[in-house]
């Protein structure tokens, strides 16, 4: 694991489900860089080193939680940017949100998203989908080298 | 399709003026022949009549003096008529006296019987005229002039009649096509015209065409005018009528449109519920559950307590948004009707419940249900709550009796579950399908009050009834159909 290196990008606009997905990622060892993206442009610029990160070395973060609803580009059109860009198009991005509209499961799966999770309402099963979640895609699996 | 030669009346026309004129001129031809052959005939009796009464009175001295050369002169007079072909006289004694011959003797001698009363007689025989004539006066008659002519005259006449005849025929069979031709224009053409302005109309349909009037106010025209304001009623008819219809069907796309719209707020207001609603529900629910757990020791057991009650309403309203959206998410869904087994559909229904009441004593009574068309998911999702609800008020039930079951009522299926749970006062059974409705408290049963508003609305939406029997203590029956006024089965 190298320091200082992304492994979460989390694009989701509510402080307060931040708060609870940071606290919890925290308390499960998995939150050592997290970087919160607040709407879908922010994003957008900081995985393609534009804006604010023009000066950031590209380098994938291991896992994309990003939310459905984001202000100015929302979660399915982050998802396919991510998927038609050469350098973004195979990192593993879950779609992390509220809504469990069956229209909303199947754009995000026909855009190629590697999982669909609900966010469970009752905090003890939040706490467990995150710990779970994480656990999963920053050790469980393995991600695609870097060439 | 009716199709007719294009100028058959004409034909028919000019048939019936052929024949009435040919029958007028046969007509009469044969009265003018048959008077012209009565009146000559009369005519030659009267000329011999005559002839035989100069001879008679010329020769009755050559039979007084017995000298037949006189007679014989007298007699060749008669060469003068060239229809006369011979003539004698005779004598008293019945034999030829002196005579005149044409061609070889063929008078009669004697002469025949000969009424002595009278004076004169004719008779034809042969197509030839005889006429004889006493000489002398009636008391004492000298003797008898007898003379034979030809009718050959009067063929002759007849033949020259039949001639003109025929060609007069002719000319007015000619005229009879000239003026009939001419005649087309004002009678066959119209009829001929209306005709064809039918057949396009009956044809094609279109009630635009008009047959143009003759502008001679008669019978033919007023026909034609009818027939022109028919079709005009008829056009307009046709007219308001399509009028009508496209009002109709303008109206049908403004309601769908509205519809259309109305579900697509439905739909956006479900989706903003689905997202929004929910997220600060996990966030009173996070965080209370992390003051517990970070600042549970600083507080007192109240403080707690109410903490708990905050997660336990967040958690509850959570289960209430969860089901009113799959609620709507119902009433938007399109029935799919196939053949169901419904037997099996409750069986396999009830061993998805299994968890809820293992470990209970229930004795369950599944009867010959049938196979109906109706939607599988939907109605699944009726004996999913129906059931669910049997086993939630059967709990207190030291042994539970679930029964679902096929009955006919009015000729109608009825499909029906029962139950020997806590039941409830019939005087609140209309409220029992209403969206948040309940007859239980809390604590006792607890439940959203969402389920049996769910049922109601799959049932209708089969265009079924449903309704509820119960009594406290006693338990409930949920009655239902799947079919508009008669259930029908597959």
């Amino acid at each position: 694991m190298f320091h200082g290196v992304i492994e979460i990008l989390l694009a989701e606009d509510s402080p307060a489900d931040v708060e609870l997905t940071l606290r919890t990622l925290r308390r499960s060892n998995l939150a050592n860089n997290v970087h919160v993206a607040r709407d879908g442009e922010e994003a957008l610029d900081f995985l393609f080193c534009r804006g604010p990160h023009v000066a950031r070395d590209f380098a994938a973060p291991k896992l994309v939680l990003l939310d459905l609803k984001l202000p100015k580009i929302d979660g399915i059109e982050v998802l396919q940017a991510i998927r038609a860009n050469e350098r973004t198009r195979l990192i593993p991005v879950v779609i992390l949100t509220s809504s469990r509209e069956q229209a909303d499961v199947m754009s995000s799966y026909k855009l190629g998203v590697n999982s669909y999770i609900q966010k469970p309402v009752d905090f003890e099963q939040f706490q467990e989908t995150i710990r779970q979640l994480g656990l999963y895609w920053l050790v469980v699996n393995q991600p695609p080298s870097e060439q | 399709m009716f199709t007719s030669h294009p100028y058959s009346i004409t034909a028919k026309l000019t048939r019936m003026n052929m024949l009435v004129s040919a029958v007028a001129l046969a007509l009469a031809c044969g009265a003018f022949t048959a008077y012209t052959w009565l009146t000559f005939r009369a005519a030659m009796v009267a000329q011999l009549s005559v002839q035989a009464r100069i001879i008679g009175f010329n020769s009755a001295s050559a039979l007084l003096f017995n000298d037949p050369v006189s007679a014989q002169k007298t007699l060749g007079a008669l060469g003068a008529s060239p229809n006369i072909m011979d003539a004698a006289i005779y004598g008293d004694d019945g034999q030829i006296f002196a005579g005149y011959w044409r061609g070889p003797k063929t008078l009669p001698e004697p002469l025949p019987q000969f009424d002595k009363g009278r004076t004169e007689a004719h008779w034809y025989t042969h197509g030839e005229l005889l006429l004889a004539r006493r000489i002398g006066p009636q008391a004492k008659p000298l003797g008898l002039v007898l003379i034979r002519s030809e009718l050959g005259g009067l063929t002759r006449r007849l033949e020259g009649y039949a001639a003109i005849a025929a060609v007069v025929l002719a000319a007015c069979l000619g005229a009879v096509v000239v003026i009939s031709t001419g005649a087309r224009r004002s009678v066959s053409e119209p009829i001929r015209r209306l005709a064809e302005t039918a057949r396009l109309v009956s044809r094609d349909k279109d009630y635009s065409l008009r047959t143009a009037a003759t502008g001679s106010r008669d019978e033919l025209d007023f026909l034609i005018e009818s027939f022109n304001e028919m079709l005009e009623e008829i056009q307009q008819r046709d007219a308001s009528l399509q009028q009508a219809r496209d009002e109709l069907e303008q109206r049908v796309e403004e309601r769908t449109g509205q519809l259309h719209a109305a579900n697509k707020e439905l739909e956006a207001f479900s989706y903003s519920v689905s997202h929004d609603l929910r997220a600060p529900l996990r966030q009173i629910s996070g965080f209370s559950r992390i003051l517990v757990e970070e600042n549970g020791a600083q507080l007192n057991a109240d403080g707690r307590h109410y903490l708990e009650r905050i997660e336990e309403g967040a958690r509850s309203m959570g289960r209430l948004v969860d089901e009113l959206l799959s609620m709507g998410r119902i009433s938007r869904q399109e029935v799919m009707r196939k053949p169901v087994n419904l037997d099996l559909l409750c069986r396999e229904t009830r061993e998805c419940l299994r968890p809820e009441f293992e470990g209970r004593r229930i004795e369950w009574r599944i009867g010959a249900l049938p196979t109906v068309e109706c939607d599988a998911g939907l109605i699944k999702l009726v004996f999913t709550n129906l059931i669910s609800n049997a086993v939630k008020y059967t709990r207190r039930r030291e042994c539970a009796v679930i029964e679902a079951g096929q009955i006919t009522l009015e000729g109608e299926s009825v499909i029906f579950v029962r139950d020997n749970g806590a039941g409830f006062d019939q005087k609140y059974a209309h409220k029992l399908f209403g969206v948040f409705q309940r007859l239980h408290r809390e604590e006792d049963f607890e439940g959203t009050g969402v389920g049996l508003a769910t049922v109601q609305r799959i049932i209708h939406k089969h265009g079924g009834r449903i309704w509820a029997e119960g009594e406290l203590d006693r338990g409930a029956t949920f009655f239902f159909t799947l079919f508009p006024g008669k259930a029908r089965r597959s």
